[in-house]
């Protein structure tokens, strides 16, 4: 049954141990600077696109409707072929990193935005009239609100952002879903590795999910 | 007679094109409790969020302890001052909400303390003696660990006062405080209400409660349409009303007031 023989398929990820597992590990970095990039990003343009001037709110507006309209893999070539094209030097794992980012924070500001203006009047006046000024106001009263409304759409979008790193095995990038089909050119065990290369996805957002529920659950306590 | 603690000269303000205050005059003295009547939409919140800075008004001035405030002149022009400025100025005066506000984050004693420690930059230690000693006041020692959610209305209301008089204050403004009690809960914020006043803190406080305004204010001010109408000790206010709108707004309070 548990055959590590040549042709069996636990032989085949047996001598494929090393390249899958690097795979993995770059697709939890990909994901992992992604959505903390896109997420610190996406946080500040939020904030912009509540409070700030209407200029900059104009500017953010217009970057977050054109990155959520253009699709994602378009955006990869762009970045990609783009900083090639002038002459800058990035790697394909960062133009990716910056690609999907760029991407991830403009959804993240719309979650943000959303969770800030959903923040009843009353406590930015209730702020106001202590006599708090606007950063503290946002810092102590509106963020603390905000990330708890905001837990859910992101643990959403960070389970996309994982997905989509996936397109970057198109410019290179030995990610999982590209390791996965440089075994299978070898084995040509298609169904098996393919659904061993879904587990580990699954693995990864189940692990998001899962902190995504811890976090709602230590803002349990933020009820109305 | 002393200066006023707080000077309201001339208040204009509208919202888009309706002219909501209409010239608001009024004198407030250091450890005076003037209640504010008048019946919904006469402009009374508005007042109190223009006097807290809240709302911005297109003419007139308000001046805190002699010293203009929200705006100042330059080159002839009207300016809003800076929001540091503002700030400064706002938390010299207190806001006791409808709503209470209570940052639902925060349990009734990081409730109190937030402006201790964040605005008048308090050290934590003194801030939660503070905010303890003010929770005692309200009759709250008990619940000081508990987050708004698990008070009651009244509870929230008395932890939303005991916010705002914490900050030390020169003036507590209160809007319709106990309007979204339930009747059994309106007593427990209105005694402690009396007790500040009692305690010699000055005090605007926009009431329907005639009881309450008749047994603590010294001074009453109706409000009608933007203006006001009629001032002066609630006796004299209630026993005689000089004009019909007051006269009809008092006879909603069923007989309170004598035939
Ligand atoms: N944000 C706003 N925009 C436009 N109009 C407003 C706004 N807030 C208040 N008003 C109007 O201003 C007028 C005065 O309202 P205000 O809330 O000050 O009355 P009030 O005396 O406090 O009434 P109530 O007893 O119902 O609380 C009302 O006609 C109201 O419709
Ligand atoms: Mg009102």
């Amino acid at each position: 049954m548990f055959s590590f023989e040549r042709g069996t398929f636990l032989g085949e990820v047996w001598i494929a141990r090393f390249s899958l597992m690097n795979a993995m590990a770059t697709t939890v970095e990909l994901s992992f600077y992604i959505i903390v990039s896109g997420t610190l990003l996406g946080a500040l343009l939020g904030v912009v696109l509540v409070y700030a001037a209407w200029p900059f709110r104009l500017l953010v507006r217009v970057y977050v409707d054109v990155m959520r309209g253009i699709p994602v893999l378009v955006l990869i070539f762009f970045w990609f072929f783009g900083l090639a094209f002038f002459k800058i030097h990035v790697s394909a794992f960062w133009s990716g990193v910056m690609a999907i980012g760029a991407f991830c924070a403009a959804h993240m500001a719309e979650t943000v935005r959303g969770a800030i203006q959903s923040i009843p009047q009353g406590q930015t006046e209730a702020a106001k009239a202590i006599g708090m000024t606007f950063v503290p106001r946002l810092w102590y009263v509106i963020l603390p609100q905000a990330a708890r409304r905001v837990v859910p759409p992101w643990v959403n979008t960070a389970v996309e952002m994982v997905k989509a790193t996936t397109l970057l095995s198109i410019i290179g990038v030995v990610e999982l879903l590209l390791a996965t089909q440089q075994a299978v050119a070898r084995n040509y065990m298609i169904i098996e590795f393919y659904l061993a290369a879904a587990f580990c996805f699954f693995v990864i957002n189940f692990t998001l999910s899962q902190i995504g529920a811890y976090l709602e659950r230590r803002f349990a306590y933020m009820r109305y | 007679m002393p200066a006023p603690l707080l000077r309201a000269i001339d208040i204009h303000k509208s919202y888009d094109q309706t002219e909501v205050l209409k010239g608001i005059d009024l004198e407030v003295y250091q450890g005076q409790v003037v209640a504010l009547i008048g019946s919904s939409g006469s402009g009374k919140t508005t007042f109190l969020r223009c006097v807290n800075l809240l709302e911005e008004y297109q003419q007139g001035e308000i001046d805190l302890d002699g010293q203009p405030i929200g705006y100042r002149m330059a080159n002839g022009r009207r300016q809003r001052l800076s929001e540091r400025a503002v700030s400064a100025q706002r938390a010299r005066i207190g806001f006791v909400f409808q709503s209470f506000n209570l940052f639902p984050h925060m349990t009734a004693e990081q409730n109190v303390m937030l402006g201790l420690t964040k605005v008048r930059g308090m050290a934590s230690g003194e801030a939660r003696e503070r905010a303890r000693s003010w929770l005692d006041r309200v009759g709250l020692s008990q619940r000081r660990d508990h987050y708004p959610y698990q008070l009651s209305g009244g509870q929230q209301q008395r932890v939303a006062i005991a916010r705002a008089v914490a900050m030390e204050p020169r003036l507590v403004l209160f809007d319709e405080v106990t309007s979204a009690l339930d009747p059994e809960l309106v007593a427990e914020v209105l005694g402690v209400m009396q007790d500040l006043a009692k305690s010699g803190m000055t005090m605007i406080v926009v009431s329907h409660e005639m009881l309450f305004v008749r047994d603590v204010a010294d001074r009453v001010v109706f409000m009608d349409g933007g203006r006001i109408v009629q001032e002066g000790p609630p006796a004299q206010v209630f026993k005689n009303p000089e004009s019909e709108r007051l006269r009809a707004f008092l006879g909603r309070f069923h007989g309170l007031f004598g035939a």
